[in-house]
């Protein structure tokens, strides 16, 4: 915080002009407990992911092969940058690949 | 139905991590599958309420579209400046007449039951082409859980406290489709996430449809409601299986309930799930129940059959 912008340099009507500049800040440190992703368990329905309110679960173009032999396209990923915690994912999850623990830091 | 199914939501993120809305917050993911739905040409006009205040925390924002905080009351008024604005464009050659570009307008229940209620008649009356979308999490949870119009019957708030006299909210919640019909609008429907393929098939033609649409959008909040955060998505799933809230639309003028419900299942499974309901007795439950059941015969009634069923208890 060595300099706060002045009046002369900020856009006229503190107008945003950046958008999604939200990314700036990592809301990591609400988490209390940790979602994990079990990939093997995983079946890749995509309801995690439709239902994390950040969006805190990448879906990512990583072809994921399981000790079944199955290949997957798509692997899901959580983005602990941002993850708040809230276990909805665990929750929803109806292979229940996703697993809260405890946070440690 | 359209084919829409689960797999063809974009993958695209029009509402970027980062902002303050709760753990496990509702609203969140009303207005991330609201944009996706919605796609890059919209300009939002956003009624101050929570999901503006933890989206737009100078000199940051999580949105990824063209977007502008107004005041409480005028989201609705704002956003048929912006659609005149574009129409007047467009007649000046300043934009191609082509390109569809959409005003959306969005208030919370605080800023669409209450305060906003005028720019939002005037909106409707006047016919602009806008898409309006209340996201009802039932209280102003953004300054603190205060009742609004959209509160249901004995929900708990900090207005409305729980004692001796009082037993929570003792009002019924506004029929805001009800009110927003009236206008004689072209496209009317009330949303929720727990049945996301019908969101977004709602959302889709509420954009595509020429004059003012309206969005009713189901959005659990989990301090105001007091329920666990992991709860959100399957308190959602309740309310519909419960009859508490009924997925509808109204397509110029003809009525439609597009998530039937067979068999309902008692009320009190819903409301024992939140906090804000914790102090009813069993006859407040019946009270309840018997509100719902009222509903449900409205809504059957316009429904002209059966769409919502009888309660079925798990003996």
């Amino acid at each position: 915080m060595a300099s706060l912008p002045g009046w002369r340099t900020l856009p006229p009507g503190a107008v945003i002009l950046e958008p999604g500049s939200s990314v700036r800040y990592k809301t990591a440190d609400w988490r209390t407990l940790r979602p994990v992703i079990d990939q093997e368990k995983c079946v890749r329905c995509r309801i995690c992911w439709t239902y994390c309110p950040e969006p805190a679960i990448l879906e990512l173009e990583k072809p994921y092969t399981a000790k079944s032999g199955r290949t997957y396209r798509v692997t899901y990923e959580i983005d602990y940058d941002y993850c708040k915690g809230c276990g909805i994912c665990a929750e929803e999850c109806p292979v229940k690949a996703i697993t809260m623990v405890e946070e440690v830091r | 139905m359209s084919s829409f199914t689960i797999a063809s939501i974009p993958r695209e993120e029009l509402l970027a991590p980062g902002h303050r809305m709760c753990q496990g917050c509702g609203a969140a993911i009303v207005m991330r599958h609201l944009l996706k739905a919605l796609g890059k040409d919209v300009i939002i006009a956003h009624a101050t309420g929570c999901v503006e205040v933890t989206t737009s925390l100078y000199p940051e924002t999580a949105w990824r579209v063209p977007w502008i905080h107004v005041a409480f009351e005028n989201a609705a008024a704002v956003a048929s400046g912006i659609e005149a604005a574009v129409k007047a464009m467009k007649r000046k050659g300043l934009l191609s007449k082509e390109k569809r570009v959409k005003a959306v307008a969005i208030g919370g229940d605080g800023g669409t039951y209450d305060i906003g209620l005028q720019a939002l008649s005037g909106m409707l009356e006047r016919g602009h082409d806008v898409l309006y979308v209340l996201y009802d999490n039932e209280a102003y949870m953004n300054t603190g859980i205060q009742r609004s119009g959209g509160t249901p019957l004995y929900a708990w708030t900090t207005t409305t406290p729980v004692g001796k006299l009082w037993r929570g909210e003792w009002r019924r919640k506004k029929d805001i489709i009800g009110i927003v019909r009236a206008h004689g609008v072209s496209y009317a429907a009330a949303v929720n996430f727990a049945y996301i393929t019908d969101f977004y098939a709602k959302v889709k033609k509420a954009a595509e449809i020429e004059g003012p649409a309206f969005i009713h959008a189901y959005s659990p909040c989990v301090p105001g409601w007091r329920h666990e955060p992991h709860l959100t998505v399957k308190i959602a799933k309740l309310a519909v299986q419960t009859g508490t809230w009924v997925n509808y639309e109204i397509e110029r003028g003809t009525f439609r309930v597009t998530t039937p419900v067979p068999k309902r299942l008692p009320v009190e499974e819903y409301l024992r799930l939140q906090g804000r309901f914790a102090h009813l007795t069993k006859e407040e439950v019946d009270t309840v129940q018997r509100m719902v059941d009222e509903d449900v015969e409205y809504i059957n009634r316009l429904a002209g059959t059966v769409v919502i069923g009888p309660v079925e208890r798990k003996s």
